[in-house]
């Protein structure tokens, strides 16, 4: 009897403690999951394209001289402040003090100059070069002092600065980065497991979050069965638009719907024949219809765009009214081109925009009169096929580094658009630093665009953050690829 | 010895009556059959008709049993769904009996290095779960209908070439069997006049299990992306498009689900009554 009693009281207070745990946790909880959709290749925001390098490192891991906000205003980052010469060429950048990557040593000019001088040199792999085109020479004045003088004008260099691609590495470690980064920022490489998460540690034992772990969870439904049971603490872009109407209900998380650098677009392989009629192409974009596809694919989660640009940006212009949605107008545009039983091929990424309103845009062109073979691939299979082999018709895509209108104006893109106006513009743009004439550009180069109608403008990707109630200062914009925790907290 | 031979006979007649799961089946599979076939002629709209603005509504005269997430007519999708069910089935099964058959036969016939051969060929290709060599067909050779009906057709052969070669090697230890050959038939004949007709009971039960397997199969490669591409409808790929809608509107997950619940149960249930009445076997031991 009395051992009995003994065991019955040892499982009351085991089973006390077993409840007490996650309370005690829950009040001081200092890690946090981030549920993301891709696995990076490696790590070395400086060396790829891919997105989900940024999503991990950007402003956590490494930083740059500035950095993009929330709002896609640029910040100081490693330089506290920059002076800039009165004819716009020279820039002088006072770094700040005391900053040590992770592996020890210090960060100074000579980073500054190794960094640019590596990312702009004539064999270096990064993905976005022509963001230090302008640049002619990088100085190290002094050892905080760093200069940087321009070959031309450019008004967004600060902002160029601000990218992922254009982060601080040190001479040691450059080379290895893509498996050990060693950055600035305030979270340290921790370790990966592949196929599973990477792990992100505080540099700073004071940080309201000291550790990071950032799980691959590819499928939509499985980010919010584990966003439910726990498993993730936020999804920076859910991928389910569906789903967010059932969480915004649900008390336990937080929903931020924002907007994205994604520029949702039915592309059209512009060389290859029947595509490379102008009368082909815009009988297309008169056959989508923006709304339906918005609401079908992305349950309203999206703003209608008429033209390669982003509706919040200021040099926007309103070109949705050029194709509005008309079959009948399509049908007529494919006669007089001579297309009476057109068949194309429509090859799909696996983002739910894609997969899904791929669907609805072949139903509507269906309407039209054009019959189109749907073929999903996967983005290994898309960016041979379709980006590099330009083997396709159509395809559908989002475009999401920020005014990134200039790959229209490229020689090998795959588009296969090839418009000596369009490159006039660019060339003039790239020597205007003032805002409102680069605007004025910017807004002529979206005209010529359109009205060769280049793409089907559909829409702007939203961007659909899910955390847990309590989490504060997770980005509700995404500006640029970053999934930002440095000012994150649990409350 | 006549009284047992009027039970058996009236037996396996009445018997087939009396059994309520073989009736369920026949019925549930005979409703796929007409499903479909009917699938082939009319449609109550068309399958791929999207209409974002009548998405996900309930059952009303215009759509029987609602829209799907793209306003799409669910009705017709599953209908169109039975039909390429029953087409994955019949070839997948067909690709199996006619090769899965013949081996075995040959196996049983020749015995020697032939039987060895076919017995661990069969083997080999059994250690691999069926699905997993759906999905490694799939991979290699692309995503697809076709592909998809190759590779669970290929997977059935070692299935009928291991039941046929089972009981036509009993057949063959049968007296009659060999009789054939005392009296100088060859082995092909003796195979076709008596070993075949004794083992078809055999084949057409497993034949109705296996269709049910590939309409299973289809469905989860489907699922999986592998199988029927968009906008064809299967419905696998409509049980995946409605993982995410489960809360939002049940019905998209629950419809297709229930259809090949149903389709499989018809068909096994009407498997398990014919094995019943057919199975020289389980009558025998019945009657004894």
């Amino acid at each position: 009897m009395k051992t009995m009693r003994i065991a019955a009281a040892i499982a009351v207070a085991s089973g006390l403690a077993f409840l007490a745990t996650p309370g005690a946790q829950a009040q001081q909880k200092d890690s946090l999951t981030i549920g993301l959709t891709l696995e990076p290749p490696h790590l070395d925001p400086t060396a790829g394209a891919a997105a989900a390098i940024d999503e991990i490192v950007y402003a956590n891991l490494f930083e740059g001289l500035t950095r993009i906000d929330d709002n896609g205003a640029v910040q100081p980052q490693l330089a506290e402040s920059w002076d800039v010469s009165g004819d716009g060429l020279v820039y002088t950048f006072t770094l700040q003090d005391g900053v040590k990557f992770h592996d020890g040593t210090n960060f100074d000019a000579d980073d500054v100059v190794f960094s640019l001088d590596r990312a702009r040199a004539d064999g270096s792999v990064n993905a976005q070069k022509q963001l230090f085109a302008a640049i002619d020479t990088v100085e190290a004045v002094d050892a905080r002092t760093a200069r940087i003088t321009l070959s031309r004008p450019e008004g967004a260099l600060l902002f160029n600065l601000g990218w992922g691609d254009a982060v601080m590495v040190a001479r040691e470690s450059a080379a290895t980065n893509k498996v050990a980064p060693i950055g600035t920022g305030p979270f340290k490489f921790d370790r990966w497991v592949r196929g599973s998460q990477i792990r992100l540690v505080a540099t700073d034992d004071t940080r309201a979050i000291r550790k990071v772990t950032f799980r691959f969870v590819p499928d939509p439904s499985a980010q919010i069965a584990a966003l439910k049971a726990g498993d993730i603490d936020a999804v920076s872009n859910l991928q389910a638009p569906e789903a967010v109407i059932a969480l915004q209900a649900d008390p336990n998380f937080e929903v931020a719907i924002g907007s994205t650098e994604g520029e949702t677009i039915l592309a059209m392989n512009n060389s290859r024949a029947p595509l490379n009629d102008i009368r082909v192409r815009q009988a297309i974009a008169h056959a989508i219809d923006r709304q339906a596809i918005i609401d079908g694919a992305m349950f309203g989660f999206g703003t209608p765009i008429g033209t390669h640009f982003a509706p919040h940006h200021p040099a926007y212009v309103d070109l949705i009214a050029t194709y509005p949605h008309d079959p009948a107008r399509a049908r007529a545009l494919l006669a007089d081109a001579g297309q009476s039983d057109l068949k194309l091929t429509l090859k799909l990424p696996p983002p739910t925009y894609a997969r899904r309103g791929g669907e609805i845009v072949a139903a509507q062109l269906k309407e039209a009169g054009i019959t189109v073979e749907i073929i999903p691939v996967e983005w290994a299979q898309w960016l041979e096929q379709v980006f590099r082999g330009t083997d396709y018709d159509l395809t559908i895509v989002s475009h999401t580094e920020p005014v990134d209108i200039g790959i229209y104006a490229r020689d090998t893109y795959y588009f296969n658009y090839d418009s000596p106006s369009l490159k006039a513009l660019m060339a003039r743009l790239n020597n205007t630093s003032d805002q409102a004439a680069r605007n004025r550009i910017l807004g002529q180069a979206q005209r010529t665009i359109t009205s060769d109608s280049v793409s089907a403008y559909m829409f702007q990707l939203a961007k659909l953050g899910v955390w847990r109630k309590g989490l504060k200062g997770m980005w509700r914009n995404a500006p640029v690829q970053a999934t930002d925790v440095t000012g994150v907290r649990w409350e | 010895m006549s009284i047992i031979a009027d039970t058996t006979r009236r037996g396996w007649k009445s018997q087939l009556l009396r059994h309520p799961n073989f009736l369920i089946g026949t019925v549930l599979t005979g409703m796929l059959i007409l499903v479909a076939l009917v699938s082939l002629v009319w449609t109550p709209h068309a399958f791929d008709a999207v209409a974002i603005t009548q998405r996900m509504q309930g059952p009303s005269a215009a759509h029987w049993l609602g829209t799907d997430h793209f306003g799409r007519d669910i009705a017709t999708r599953l209908m169109i769904g039975a039909s390429n069910s029953i087409m994955v089935g019949v070839v997948a099964v067909g690709i199996g009996l006619v090769i899965g058959v013949s081996l075995g036969l040959l196996a049983a016939a020749r015995g020697g290095w032939v039987d060895d051969l076919v017995a661990r060929g069969s083997d080999v290709v059994f250690a691999f779960p069926a699905i997993v060599s759906a999905i490694l067909i799939t991979a290699i050779f692309g995503p697809g209908a076709v592909n998809a009906i190759i590779a669970i057709g290929i997977f059935n052969v070692p299935v009928f070439a291991r039941v046929a070669r089972g009981a036509a090697r009993q057949v063959w230890g049968q007296e009659y069997a060999r009789a054939g050959l005392a009296i100088g038939k060859s082995p092909s004949a003796v195979t076709r006049d008596h070993i075949l007709p004794n083992i078809a009971p055999v084949l057409i039960v497993q034949a109705t299990i296996q269709f049910a397997v590939a309409i299973l199969a289809e469905a989860a490669l489907a699922y999986l992306g592998l199988g029927t591409q968009p906008p064809a409808p299967s419905w696998g790929r409509m049980l995946f498009d409605a993982q995410t809608f489960m809360t939002l509107d049940p019905k998209l997950a629950i419809l297709p689900g229930l259809a090949i619940a149903l389709a499989v149960l018809g068909l096994n249930l009407l498997g398990d009554g014919l094995r019943d009445a057919l199975d020289p076997r389980l009558r025998t031991e019945r009657i004894g």
